[in-house]
């Protein structure tokens, strides 16, 4: 398809962002869940629990996998700098993907309690430290990292555990435990259900006091991300939308309309992604100390020919996985009921 | 060993492990198809017993799949960066599409069909059976055109030079069908098929050494049995077109699989042997001129040998290893077709349930699809050193410039010792759902299965 005038490499950065926004809205709140899940006692209450995500979060984990091999496709640089130079993170943020991905399947499979404990455990702290290591990597990534003359990453394993990235990292893990507690209050009732009224508040104000800190860290320590929104004013109007959200999740909560409680977490997790992306734009990976080595949408990118190749790609399947994906998420509508063939 | 032989040690030891689960979820899903399909047409409850049955495996092997293949995703970059970079613009858009179109397909209608039994009507449950199949057959494509494409790469031009040099898309379908992905794909589908048909076999003809849950195990049989067969007989068909693309695009390559040095005409083929690397020769019974024929249809033609293809032999694989793993993969073939003949013959004579040797023979028949696959695999990625894309990019040159040996060291150990204890559990509960069996209530559709 030819897209005439179109800036393929600003089109591709906004396909990541959607992309990337789109997996922390679904698999967000299934990794919230996850982290909520050792709270929960009883059995019979986590197996609940573990069954609101049980059909969607193998799908809503490919919005992961789709969004790397997007990266790889549409910036090479940025997936090699990133992935190489994040190695040790990364392969942790594996085997947490993996733990938490066969705790699932493994853990009702046997009746025996220790079995059930270290899968229950293992599905927990998989979801955390995953959540927990996107957090630090994205935080990196947002805040800049030492990059050499090649867009190499010259730091070690330790340059990436700096306050500011392990803020940003609590604060994803706050963002999806307020977003899966909202999302299980959802799709259940009975003892479960009442345990999670308990939870989901304080889950959303762990986020709240998270995000001013972190807040006011980027103001801190990673000023840059904010100088587009003081040279264009107008853009304030993305942050106060995300504020309205978050306080309409606490107001929805209180009133116990869960449903637009959710929708207003979707918006908040939605506007923190754009408004990351906005303040990067057109930078990918942004280098510090040196500036001008950074990643960005030009020089990381492929040719043009497979932008558009991609575009096309993109064009054709974004329909129909909408399509697939709305319709499997309405035939699992509905609170959740334990049958045989339940996780 | 440094950075570079760890990764590949790491590479091999992730792939190989991933590449257990895949391939059996391609067969059993196209398994699943034909059981479901069988109980639309006949109503027999025995089908929908049989396909609950195989469903539940099917979804243990599938979590499995999921778990050790988002490390290879993230494996090029972590590991083979400067690879990454190199191939990015050609081969990532391949992977791209793998997600859109294979993973999103299978991992939706997954949910239906491990979780929507009682959801959905029988015809919508067949369909998402035949989508979870179509996602996993998809998913093959995309990656088998990937690594196709490193075999024999086209649609590309080199873009910059030296160690900033990379290839670019100048033609996305000369890409896609490069001169080895048909015959490629085609090859790697018939052996996921086999994985698939000789687990079904494996497992009912325990039941039937066993006497257990008999009219299940012969149902199940009477479908894998005629899948392995069609399967190991295409698998020889279109091995031979893939060595005949090997003799054509990869001489090297084909020369290592026979260990053959001297450009020969008449060249024999290897039953089995041994190749002797340092005095360049190779020892093992072999059939005369069989070889110029598979490759060229024609006994009097040359088959181009090592010291012609790569007279430096820093351009060679390592023989011996390329040789073993192709001539394994071979036997194997061989010997599959003729366990699913055996089979079959005694199965149309009725005979099959009292002969336990065939029986025995059947149940460890599993193991075949994955020693020939694995093989096949290593013959096919070690066959291609020193070179990661073949002519353009060798290996030594392909690994992440700031990666630490000592890193890959770390990931290496975290790895083994994750897909150990991954590997005995999942065992562990292959056998605890074997030994239970089929359950006695599936005989009975509940919810909206019970009305049609």
């Amino acid at each position: 398809m030819d897209f005439g005038t179109l800036d393929l490499n600003t089109t591709w950065f906004i396909l990541i962002a959607v992309l990337f926004a789109g997996y922390a809205v679904l698999d967000g709140f299934d990794l919230g869940v996850g982290a909520l899940h050792l709270f929960v006692k009883g059995d019979n209450e986590r197996r609940t629990l573990l069954n609101t995500i049980g059909p969607v979060w193998d799908g809503n984990e490919v919005w992961l996998v789709t969004g790397g091999g997007a990266l790889f496709a549409a910036f090479p640089n940025v997936y090699a700098t990133v992935f190489s130079g994040f190695y040790l993170a990364l392969v942790l943020l594996l085997v947490s993907l993996i733990f938490r991905a066969v705790a699932i399947e493994f853990r009702s499979k046997r009746e025996s309690k220790l079995w059930r404990g270290v899968w229950d455990t293992s599905f927990s702290l998989g979801s955390l430290l995953s959540g927990f290591l996107l957090g630090v990597a994205f935080g990196n990534i947002a805040a800049g990292i030492p990059l050499d003359a090649r867009g190499e990453f010259t730091g070690s394993f330790w340059t990436l555990l700096r306050p500011y990235p392990i803020m940003v990292g609590l604060t994803s893990i706050a963002l999806f435990t307020m977003h899966g507690s909202i999302y299980a209050l959802l799709k259940t009732n009975g003892t479960v259900h009442e345990k999670l009224r308990v939870w989901a508040p304080r889950a959303i104000w762990f986020f709240v006091v998270c995000y001013a800190l972190l807040t006011i860290a980027t103001f801190v320590w990673a000023s840059h991300l904010v100088e587009r929104f003081m040279s264009r004013p107008w853009l304030f109007c993305l942050a106060i939308v995300n504020l309205l959200a978050i306080a309409n999740v606490v107001r929805e909560i209180r009133r116990r309309r869960d449903w637009a409680a959710f929708m207003s977490s979707c918006v908040a997790v939605i506007m923190l992604l754009a408004i990351c992306a906005i303040g990067m734009y057109p930078n990918l990976v942004l280098s510090a100390p040196n500036p001008e080595h950074s990643l960005t949408i030009r020089n990381a990118a492929s040719s043009q020919k497979t932008l558009s190749v991609m575009l096309t790609i993109a064009l054709i399947g974004m329909p129909l996985v909408i399509g697939y994906t709305s319709s499997i998420y309405y035939i699992f509508r509905g609170k959740v009921k334990l049958d045989r063939a339940s996780y | 060993m440094d950075a570079i032989g760890l990764s590949r040690v790491q590479f091999a030891l992730t792939a190989a492990f991933h590449y257990l689960y895949p391939p059996m979820s391609i067969g059993l899903g196209l398994l699943l198809v034909f059981i479901e399909a069988a109980w639309l047409k006949t109503g027999n409850a025995l089908y929908h017993q049989m396909a609950r049955f195989w469903t539940r495996v099917f979804g243990l092997i599938f979590a499995m799949g999921v778990a050790t293949g988002i490390v290879m995703e993230f494996e090029f970059g972590t590991n083979w960066a400067a690879y990454s970079r190199f191939v990015g613009d050609v081969f990532g858009s391949a992977l791209a599409a793998e997600g859109i179109f294979a993973f999103f397909l299978e991992s939706g209608f997954l949910a239906v069909l491990l979780f929507g039994w009682d959801k959905v009507s029988r015809t919508f449950h067949f369909v998402s059976t035949c989508m979870v199949c179509l996602g996993a057959h998809f998913s093959a494509i995309w990656i088998v055109v990937a690594n196709s494409w490193m075999q024999t790469p086209a649609g590309f031009h080199i873009v910059g030079e030296g160690a900033s040099a990379r290839a670019e898309i100048t033609d996305f379908w000369a890409m896609v069908f490069n001169p080895s992905s048909i015959d490629r794909l085609f090859h790697t589908l018939c052996g996921a098929w086999q994985a698939g048909a000789f687990l079904v076999i494996s497992v009912s003809a325990w039941y039937l050494l066993k006497r257990k849950h008999m009219d299940f195990a012969r149902a199940a049989i009477r479908i894998a049995l005629p899948v392995a067969l069609v399967g190991s007989l295409l698998q020889l068909f279109s091995g031979h077109i893939s060595a005949q693309g090997v003799a054509k695009n990869q001489p090297v390559k084909l020369a290592a699989f026979e260990g053959l040095y001297d450009t020969t005409s008449n060249a024999p083929l290897r039953m089995f042997g041994w190749v002797d690397e340092k005095s360049e020769s190779v020892i093992g019974p072999a059939i005369p001129s069989l070889l110029s024929v598979l490759a060229h249809n024609d006994p009097s033609k040359p088959v181009t040998g090592l010291r012609e293809a790569a007279p430096d032999p820093k351009d060679r694989p390592p023989v011996n290893m390329t040789f073993q793993f192709f001539h394994l993969m071979v036997a194997v073939g061989f010997g599959l077709i003729f366990i699913s003949v055996l089979g079959l013959y005694h199965m149309r004579r009725g005979s099959l349930a009292d002969n336990r040797w065939l029986l025995w023979l059947l149940v460890i028949s599993v193991l075949g699809p994955h020693i020939a696959n694995q093989a096949g695999w290593f013959a096919a990625e070690v066959g291609r050193q020193p070179w990661i894309v073949q002519g353009l990019l060798r290996t030594s040159d392909a690994v992440s410039p700031v990666l630490k040996a000592d890193a890959v060291i770390a990931s290496i150990f975290l790895f083994t010792a994750v897909y150990l204890l991954l590997f005995a559990v999942f065992i562990y509960l292959l056998n605890d759902k074997i030994q239970h069996g089929p359950d006695e209530s599936d005989l009975v559709p509940t919810g909206k299965l019970a009305r049609g």
